[in-house]
C-alpha cells in the first residue's frame, strides 16, 4: 500500500463507480508548485477509469504555452507531462476563451489539443462535474 | 451522481477581490441557480461602499452567502450590504450538503 | 452525508488549515460522517510533531490529532509533497498517516462531497 501502490489500497471498493472528475487549474507554471502537483494528481486518477476533465482558466492557461525551456531557472521542465495525458486516456482539456484572449493567446500558443470554451459553456460544464478539485 | 433535486453548485471563494480575481472569475461562471460563499478574506467582498460591491451587483441569479465568522473576525460585521445571507460553520456545511458540489476558487 | 476535506496549505500561514477544522467539526456536530481529510500541497506541513506554536494561539497540529482521536477521522499527508517538504514518519504527529495521491482521488469517489481548502 502507500507509496508504492499510489496510495490505492485493494481493500476500499470503489469498482463500479464512476465520477465526473473536474480539476481545475488557475494558477501560472513555475511561481508556485500548484501547477506541477496538480497534474500528479491529474495522472494517479487515471488509474481510477473515472470521468475526468482538466479546465485551465485565468493564469492556468499558462501552464499550456509551447516553448518552456526551464534549465536557466533550475526547475524541471513538466509541460511535456501534459502531451502524455492523452495516453492516459485524459483527453478532455478545456481552455476558458476570455482566458485566453486577456493574454493575447490562442489555441497555437498551446502544447496540446484543447477544447476553448465560453464562460457560459466553462459554467455549465463545471454544474454538470461530481467532484471539482482546484489547485 | 449529481442529483438533479439539489441546488446547483456552491462556488466557494476565500480571497479578497482587491487582491485576486477569484470573484471575478467565479462570477464569470457560475450559473443563475448556483450559490456563491465568502469566507476568509473572501468576506471583503460583501462590504458596503466598495468598488468590490458592483460585481455582487451583477451577480445574476446567483445567491451570495457570508461565513459571519470571518465577517467578524475582520470587524467588517455592521458593513455588510443588503441581501447577504450570513451563516455560520454550520450553516457552511449546510450549504455544502444542499448543494449538488461544490467549488474552491483558488 | 459523507465530507471529503483536502487542505493545501500548511498551518498559521494560510487560514485554509483553520477553516477546514471549523468545518469538520460543524459537519462531526450534525451528525455528517467525514471520509478522509488529505493534505496536499504545503498542507502535509499540518502533519509535523515539532511545531511549537506561543503558548496563548490554538495549536493547529494537535488540535487535528485529537479530533482524529475523539471520531476516529483519517487523516492522510501525500507521500510525494511530504517527501518534498521534509515530513516523514519521523517526525509524523499523532493520528496522521502518510500514503498515495490515489487516496484523494478515493475521497471523491467514496465521499458525498469534497470540500478543498487552500490558498
Amino acid at each position: 500500500m502507500s507509496e508504492a501502490t499510489g496510495g490505492i489500497e485493494g481493500d476500499e471498493d470503489v469498482s463500479g463507480v464512476v465520477k465526473k472528475f473536474m480539476f481545475v487549474n488557475r494558477k501560472a507554471p513555475y511561481g508556485t508548485i500548484y501547477a506541477l502537483e496538480g497534474l500528479e494528481v491529474v495522472l494517479i486518477s487515471a488509474a481510477f477509469d473515472q470521468d475526468v476533465s482538466l479546465a485551465f482558466v485565468d493564469d492556468g492557461v499558462y501552464q499550456l504555452m509551447k516553448g518552456q525551456h526551464t534549465k536557466a531557472i533550475d526547475v524541471k521542465n513538466f509541460s511535456p507531462t501534459y502531451r502524455a495525458l492523452e495516453g492516459y486516456d485524459i483527453e478532455k482539456l478545456f481552455v476558458e476563451r476570455e482566458s485566453m484572449e486577456a493574454r493575447g493567446l490562442s489555441e497555437e500558443n498551446l502544447i496540446v489539443p484543447v477544447e476553448v470554451l465560453s464562460r457560459q459553456d466553462m459554467g455549465k460544464l463545471m454544474e454538470e462535474q461530481d467532484v471539482v478539485i482546484s489547485f | 451522481m449529481s442529483s438533479s433535486a439539489s441546488k446547483r453548485m456552491l462556488h466557494v471563494v476565500n480571497k479578497s477581490p482587491f487582491e485576486r480575481d477569484a470573484l471575478a472569475s467565479a462570477l464569470r461562471m457560475a450559473q443563475a441557480g448556483s450559490g456563491l460563499l465568502l469566507i476568509e478574506d473572501g468576506v471583503y467582498a460583501v462590504v458596503k461602499g466598495t468598488k468590490a460591491a458592483d460585481q455582487l451587483k451583477a451577480a445574476n441569479g446567483v445567491t451570495v452567502y457570508a461565513l459571519w465568522p470571518d465577517l467578524e473576525a475582520r470587524g467588517v460585521q455592521d458593513r455588510v450590504l443588503e441581501g447577504i445571507k450570513m451563516v455560520d460553520y454550520g450553516g457552511f456545511v449546510d450549504l455544502v450538503a444542499e448543494h449538488a458540489t461544490v467549488q474552491s476558487w483558488l | 452525508m459523507k465530507f471529503g476535506i483536502m487542505i493545501s496549505e500548511g498551518p498559521y500561514t494560510h487560514q485554509a488549515t483553520d477553516s477546514a477544522y471549523m468545518f469538520t467539526k460543524a459537519a462531526l456536530a450534525k451528525g455528517h460522517q467525514i471520509q478522509r481529510v488529505f493534505f496536499y500541497h504545503d498542507g502535509v506541513n499540518n502533519a509535523t510533531k515539532l511545531t511549537e506554536p506561543p503558548q496563548d494561539d490554538r495549536h493547529i497540529v494537535n488540535r487535528w490529532s485529537k479530533l482524529a482521536e475523539d471520531h476516529g477521522i483519517d487523516l492522510v499527508v501525500c507521500v510525494a509533497a511530504a517527501l518534498r517538504r521534509g515530513i516523514r514518519d519521523e517526525n509524523l504527529a499523532p493520528g496522521f498517516r502518510i500514503s498515495g495521491l490515489g487516496q484523494l482521488v478515493e475521497s471523491g469517489i467514496q465521499a458525498d462531497r469534497l470540500v478543498v481548502f487552500g490558498d
